[in-house]
């Protein structure tokens, strides 16, 4: 039983001078529970306007998109996005619904090396923290669906790369079905267990690649393999 | 802070130094020393009359200042978020704008008697285009990012207005606060001089039949220090509050 259903023949959008543009072809996939699914491809292809369909922000697309009936859908935005008049706590909080908003956080906010900064304004983390604040704010919902659009861009690599390690324990701790839009080959091929690689505009899936090999025993050389793979298909690094 | 308290002190006590000089030159009952007008203050404290008018008068400005605001601010979301309903309105509230405050004063007096619900009405419709006309620019500027952001993760109304859009337009509050207040205040008097028999406004018209200037000033002063009060005893330390998640300015 899939979790996500994306069934778009087309989305156009007006320009301000009158013409049209054609962003997002016919686009067809599903998402297995529990799945984690990354998208790869060009600037500006409509990847992100893919994920807005799927989080119920953009409604001027053709085709249908099916998500969980029960069960929440969290996102994670390129920018973090927290409430910058509320501190780091009250910003996952508000995120619950009200059933559950005094839920122990304890745990979370440990494994996102968060503790000490629950009482801390956004303005006063650095961007890798504040993105660290945005993943809590998604997994604390426990999600069905988590939609995450490149969470680690701009951020220097030894950073990223913790944040990356830090979502895949998150993501073991608490399973959930991840779609993820990724600018970054390896970050695609260390986290997923499989790729779409989304075409030039109007954007379709040009090719699906599944990562056989489970995550845990990837060498550094599957990584590399499917990595190539990626770029050769032109996708900026 | 004493390194602040040193100047104002000094340019208060210049200021009272150089009035006290003028009154000195002129001697005559148009311009009072600060001495008489010091010795009238305790006049009317001791009397009663001083706290009786300034209590009614602030009663007024609290009274006008929260209907302004509730309403200014209410209708000033609805325009900001609602082109049609703004292109609707706006003419109206341009209209508002420009009718000076004593027609709307007199004709709140004419169409509804000399009561307390005109004054206090009177005042706040002078209030509330400028507090509408602030607020809708707040509203027009709020960021939908959080929308977006409040809608995937389902915030209610009540949860979004008070988290996301409120916070987002506490400066333009502020700014309309601030505006408000004084200015507020001073059509007050106003209205009390045209048409209500207490207040600051109704005893500075009566101390101008009898010519009595230091006593004039005397309730002036007193009432811009029940403003001063309110400034940094109320409305600053709320400002604090709300401001407190800003990073430090250097």
């Amino acid at each position: 039983m899939s979790v996500l259903d994306v069934d778009v023949t087309g989305r156009t959008f007006a320009a301000a001078d009158g013409s049209m543009l054609h962003a997002v072809g016919a686009l067809r996939f599903s998402l297995e529970a529990d799945s984690f699914t990354c998208i790869v491809g060009p600037s500006g292809c409509g990847k992100t306007t893919t994920l807005r369909m799927i989080l119920g922000l953009d409604h001027g697309f053709a085709g249908h998109v099916r998500v969980p009936r029960d069960g929440a859908v969290a996102a994670v935005f390129q920018e973090p996005r927290l409430l910058p008049w509320r501190t780091v706590e009250q910003n996952v909080r508000l995120a619950l619904p009200d059933a559950r908003r005094d839920a122990p956080l304890d745990e979370l906010f440990d494994a996102l090396g968060l503790a000490e900064l629950r009482g801390f304004y956004p303005a006063e983390l650095s961007l890798g923290l504040a993105r660290r604040a945005a993943l809590a704010r998604a997994f604390a919902l426990e999600p069905a669906l988590i939609v995450l659009d490149e969470p680690f861009v701009s951020l220097d690599e030894p950073t990223a790369e913790r944040l990356r390690a830090l979502l895949l324990a998150l993501w073991r701790a608490r399973p959930t079905t991840a779609l993820m839009v990724t600018h970054n080959p390896r970050e695609a091929a260390l986290l997923a267990d499989r790729i779409l690689v989304f075409g030039e505009r109007p954007t379709t899936v040009v090719d699906t690649i599944e990562l056989d090999v489970p995550r845990e025993s990837r060498t550094d050389a599957d990584v590399a393999a499917v990595a190539a793979r990626l770029r050769v298909d032109d996708i900026e690094p | 802070m004493s390194g602040r308290a040193v100047p104002v002190g000094l340019s208060v006590l210049v200021l009272l130094a150089l009035w006290a000089i003028v009154a000195v030159l002129i001697d005559d009952n148009s311009l009072p020393t600060p001495a008489a007008v010091g010795a009238s203050l305790v006049t009317e404290w001791r009397s009663g009359e001083l706290v009786f008018h300034l209590g009614a008068t602030l009663a007024r400005v609290v009274a006008a200042f929260a209907v302004a605001m509730a309403i200014g601010s209410a209708v000033g979301i609805l325009l900001g978020t609602n082109v049609t309903v703004d292109r609707f309105v706006d003419p109206w509230l341009i209209l508002l704008l420009n009718i000076p405050a004593l027609v709307i004063i007199v004709l709140a007096y004419i169409w509804f008697g000399l009561n307390e619900a005109a004054a206090i009405g009177a005042v706040a419709l002078n209030k509330i285009p400028n507090v509408v006309v602030t607020m809708r620019e707040g509203a027009r500027a709020l960021d939908p990012a959080f929308d977006e952001m409040a809608k995937v993760y389902r915030f209610g109304p009540w949860k979004r207005l008070r988290h996301v859009v409120l916070p987002q337009l506490q400066p333009f509050f502020a700014a309309s606060t601030r505006s408000g207040i004084s200015l507020i205040w001073k059509i007050v008097l106003v209205v009390e001089l045209l048409g209500r028999s207490n207040g600051v406004g109704f005893q500075i018209h009566l101390y101008f039949q009898l010519f009595d200037v230091a006593t004039i000033l005397a309730y002036t002063f007193a009432f811009v220090g029940v403003m001063l009060l309110v400034e940094y005893v109320v409305l600053q330390p709320l400002e604090r509050r709300g401001n407190r998640w800003r990073p430090a300015r250097a």
